[in-house]
């Protein structure tokens, strides 16, 4: 298929193509954020003091359904130390409901109005001197609730007269529809087989050590709203929040904050920042809002995906993958916050590296008294690739095909790129199997098969598990609206922005015009890039964050977006500062702007060693010294870019062709070698190796870093996590105590490979990578716990795989 | 905003210096810490004593800075992350370890990782195992790295002699 490009993407693109070596890019330096954060000056949002600021807790609901009958908060506000107590009551009268992704009238409010709908939903909050006594506070405010009938099965929620979690709906099915691409049930009715699988994926969150917070600082005087956060995207989401508050979306400045992990938990971040903003402007000084651990378990913005699947794969004897059907019923929770977007990312690589021309996916998302779904890494993908790859498994398990070789026979070839799957997105660049024979080589596969039934004869349990999986990057907003075919909004920007100075010294500054750092290195990044282009030391890069009042559009990371936009955007800035420099040196050194190139900190004559200006020297000139400027050139050296989406197009009328919304796609394999022991249900890891193919590396180090961290998160929903509710709605487990996060002594060390398959439409060629390490470690621990107790027939479907579970299944077989 | 009548006096050497001042005696060592003093370098990340991440040294040795009382540690000694770098910021063998070898991404857990590492590299100068070094920081959750840059960076550290600087 042909591809093509618009304008200002293709040039940056033609600008940014190298041949030979890089000067920046590629290489693993220190990352430029460190230091601050290993001196313990990272400035997180509980560390922000601002003068006579107030301090927030709030009281949660102990109902996952009730009617909120009385609020009593008399004893509450004659507390000394108590500024104000804010009830649902105040939301109602001076605040509008929080902005929301999914369609019709279920509305969410900072505060609960009239009803509460999952436990841990906020019903009051108080605001005092310090934390201890907001929460002492919150212990005096009496609540009567009229509990009702709660609601916690997707499926118990669509039947006749279940209890109803927003009435107005009329119905707990938010959103039901089918897709389908190509002729799926001929392809089913012609294909020689099929596998089928009931699938179950717990709901489990990103749990980032710093919870979500905020601080609200409003200015009686001006009206202006100002709020630190711990994430906040400006384009997206600022001017929504604003409409929360009631004011307008220039009254409202946020001031970004670097936070400690995120994993999708901030992305959308509504709730927070808003009521912060809201308790500021009633408390008329300082707030500062931040989740305890417990809050941030049952009340956070987002849980990540809670689904039930019946899905099926048809293929022929020879292993040739046909067509894939699934049916997914999704638990969102209490609210559609963000929508249905997380299954846009499935849609986006739903055939993952196969050949699979025909694609039938249903979604039904229900309402039901839990908290409300979100974005967690992956963002719906890392579920779909899990399903995939057990059809694919059981395909391998029903043919007696070697797991390996089922999947190298559908990989699509190198040759075929760019690739239209069949919903209408592309895979821009690949060799898939270039990625399969690195990671088949680096574990030495053959020699671990040999090793397995060897240990298997001394009778331990030892099983391989092998997996494949795509890395979809850089979402376009299509993808939370194609769902509908009349949308109330379409909204097709989600661009990043950069700006870029060159002090009167020849120091490089750096403007971010996002929330960017939550554990990721955009820092880094932007540094590298800069000294990519105009080859200066990367350390010497100054970065900084504009808040909100001065910021050009952005839209922050997430769906591994940020590396590849932001390198747009520096690399346009960029250009136009080159072009500037390069008129000046023209001038200067007499010589024409193409026999000029930029090395070592300075502009020169190629060619020349000694005919060169510091870039020191042009721009105190730029800066100083008007009058020798070439005569229309304005003083100075500032330059700002915003670079939108490079590759994206509408969906069609009839959603029988979705559009590219994803098409910078990375590739991984991932094979673990495992040990189960049959007494207690313990898994240990005897070799963990993954190989990434993520276009051109900006950082190999930091990327592994991702890689690895990725991985060992995957590995926590593949063994650890689930929120437990009892039957009342209630979390069970709402400590780390209870809800186990992956510890040191869990986890294998991993051996981490790259190739590099540049993208051919971005810039640099690089390709997102946030993400992929959560997309592989559930399939492929779901395949080497199959592969080691295959002795007794098990068949994972359903994570997480506990050390009970598995002890379970063991004395079941031995039976 | 302290009530007279449960407050305490408290002196306390920290990182170096005596500190004198009177607390209320539900006040947390970590509360102490980062609101009366502003070494907001110790992250509480669950408040519930499992995560370690506000982990401090207490007389040399690692404690869970929610789980003590300010009233405490009162006469003993107090070590935070803010102690370790030099007065211009120059990071100490072991940080430098941790920058060289990418062992944080988001940074919260830092601080308590890296008092936690000195703790073991004091008693371990050479580093032990892979598996110690995992052992001793078990008490710490990373959510970012997945642990095993930061276990190079411990070893590294060993291997540049931090754990003689510690001692």
């Amino acid at each position: 298929m042909i591809v093509e490009q618009d304008p200002n993407a293709a040039r940056i693109v033609r600008e940014t193509a190298r041949e030979g070596p890089r000067r920046s890019l590629g290489k693993s330096i220190n990352r430029v954020e460190d230091p601050r954060f290993l001196r313990g000056e990272g400035r997180y949002i509980d560390d922000i003091k601002l003068p006579n600021m107030a301090h927030a807790a709030i009281v949660r609901s102990p109902h996952a359904h009730a009617r909120i009958i009385s609020i009593d908060t008399s004893k509450a506000e004659v507390l000394g130390g108590v500024v104000c107590v804010v009830t649902g009551r105040d939301v109602a009268e001076l605040a509008a409901p929080l902005p929301s992704f999914g369609a019709g009238p279920i509305i969410q409010d900072m505060i609960a109005v009239e009803k509460v709908r999952h436990y841990g939903e906020a019903v009051a909050a108080v605001v005092a001197e310090n934390r201890y006594i907001a929460e002492d506070a919150c212990d005096l405010i009496e609540i009567v609730y009229e509990q009702l009938p709660v609601v916690l099965d997707p499926f118990e929620a669509r039947r006749e007269g279940a209890p109803l979690v927003h009435e107005k709906l009329e119905t707990n099915l938010a959103y039901e529809r089918t897709f389908s691409f190509g002729e799926v049930d001929r392809a089913f009715t012609d294909a020689q087989r099929t596998v089928n699988a009931k699938l179950r994926w717990p709901r489990s969150t990103g749990m980032p050590m710093d919870t979500n917070g905020a601080i609200g600082d409003y200015d009686a005087g001006t009206g202006v709203v100002t709020i630190y956060a711990n994430s906040m995207n400006f384009t997206y989401f600022l001017w929504l929040i604003a409409a929360s508050l009631k004011i307008p979306a220039s009254k409202l400045k946020i001031v970004p904050v670097a936070a400690g992990g995120s994993f999708g938990s901030k992305f959308f971040m509504h709730k927070v920042p808003t009521l912060a903003g809201f308790l500021s402007m009633l408390a008329r000084r300082p707030v500062k809002y931040v989740e305890d651990r417990v809050t941030h378990i049952v009340n956070n913005d987002h849980c990540g995906s809670d689904r039930h699947y019946d899905a099926s794969l048809a293929f022929d004897d020879d292993g040739t993958f046909k067509a894939l059907k699934i049916d997914c019923t999704d638990d969102y929770g209490a609210y559609l916050q963000f929508g249905t977007g997380t299954h846009g990312n499935a849609l986006s690589q739903v055939i993952g590296p196969y050949r699979i021309e025909h694609v039938e996916y249903s979604l039904a998302a229900v309402l039901t008294n839990k908290n409300q779904q979100g974005a967690y890494r992956g963002f719906g993908a890392e579920v779909s690739n899990w399903v995939l790859e057990r059809l694919v498994d059981l395909a391998a398990r029903e043919l007696g095909m070697d797991r390996v070789e089922i999947r190298r026979r559908n990989l699509i070839g190198p040759d075929e790129f760019p690739y239209r799957t069949p919903t209408g997105n592309i895979y821009d660049s690949g060799n898939y199997q270039g990625v399969l024979e690195k990671v088949l080589a680096e574990v030495d596969y053959d020699h671990w098969v040999a090793e397995r039934e060897r240990l298997r004869a001394e009778g331990r349990h030892v099983g391989i598990g092998i997996v494949a999986s795509q890395e979809r990057s850089v979402f376009s907003s299509t993808e939370f609206w194609f769902w509908f075919d009349k949308p109330e909004f379409t909204p097709t920007s989600s661009p990043e922005s950069a700006s870029l100075q060159i002090d009167p010294m020849g120091n490089f500054v750096v403007t971010l015009h996002s929330q960017s750092m939550w554990g990721n290195s955009p820092e880094t990044v932007v540094s590298q890039v800069v000294a990519e282009e105009f080859d200066i030391d990367p350390a010497s890069v100054v970065v900084t964050y504009a808040d909100s009042q001065h910021a050009l559009p952005g839209t922050g990371p997430g769906g591994s977006r940020y590396t590849v936009m932001v390198s747009g955007a520096v690399a346009g800035a960029a250009a136009q500062l080159k072009e500037k420099i390069r008129r000046i040196a023209s001038d200067k050194l007499e010589v024409a702007e193409g026999d000029l190139e930029f090395r070592g900190g300075a502009v020169g004559v190629r060619g020349a060693p000694d005919r060169q200006l510091t870039l020191g020297e042009v721009a105190l000139t730029a800066y100083m010294f008007r009058l020798d400027l070439p005569g229309d050139m304005e003083s100075g050296l500032a330059a700002q870019s915003t670079y939108d989406h490079p590759l994206t197009t509408l969906p069609n009328a009839d959603r029988s062709d979705l559009g590219m919304f994803y098409p910078f796609v990375g590739h991984a394999w991932h094979i673990a070698v495992i040990e189960v022991d049959p007494e207690t249900g313990k898994i240990s890891f005897l070799r963990y190796a993954a190989v990434h193919d993520a276009g051109t590396i900006v950082n190999p180090r930091t990327l592994d870093g991702q890689i690895i961290g990725g991985t060992v998160q995957g590995l926590g929903t593949a063994l650890y996590e689930e929120y437990l509710y009892d039957e009342h709605g209630r979390v069970r487990n709402e400590s780390f105590e209870t809800y186990h996060l992956p510890s040191s002594m869990d986890v294998p060390t991993i051996t981490v490979g790259h190739q590099e398959t540049p993208s051919p439409y971005t810039p640099y060629g690089i390709k997102g990578a946030g993400e992929g390490g959560r997309m592989l470690t559930p399939a492929i621990m779901s395949g080497a716990i199959d592969d080691a107790l295959s002795d007794y027939g098990v068949t994972v479907t359903s994570l997480p795989i506990s050390a009970e579970q598995i002890v379970e299944w063991v004395s079941a077989g031995k039976r | 905003m302290t009530n007279e009548a449960t407050t305490h006096a408290v002196r306390v050497e920290v990182n170096g210096r005596w500190r004198e001042g009177s607390v209320e005696g539900r006040l947390t060592l970590a509360d102490y810490l980062r609101e009366d003093l502003d070494l907001t370098g110790t992250h509480l990340a669950c408040e519930n004593g499992f995560c370690g991440n506000c982990n401090v040294l207490l007389d040399g040795e690692t404690v869970r800075s929610c789980l003590v009382f300010a009233v405490q540690v009162d006469g003993r000694a107090v070590t935070t992350v803010e102690a370790l770098a030099g007065p211009r910021g120059e990071l100490d063998l072991l940080q430098k370890a941790f920058h060289d070898n990418h062992g944080l991404q988001c940074g919260f857990c830092t601080p308590a990782m890296l008092l936690t590492a000195h703790e073991y590299l004091r008693e371990n100068p050479d580093g032990g195992s892979d598996q110690e070094i995992r052992e001793a920081i078990s008490g710490v959750t990373c959510r970012c790295t997945g642990y095993q840059h930061i276990v190079e960076a411990i070893r590294a550290a060993a291997e540049a002699g931090a754990g003689r600087e510690s001692a």
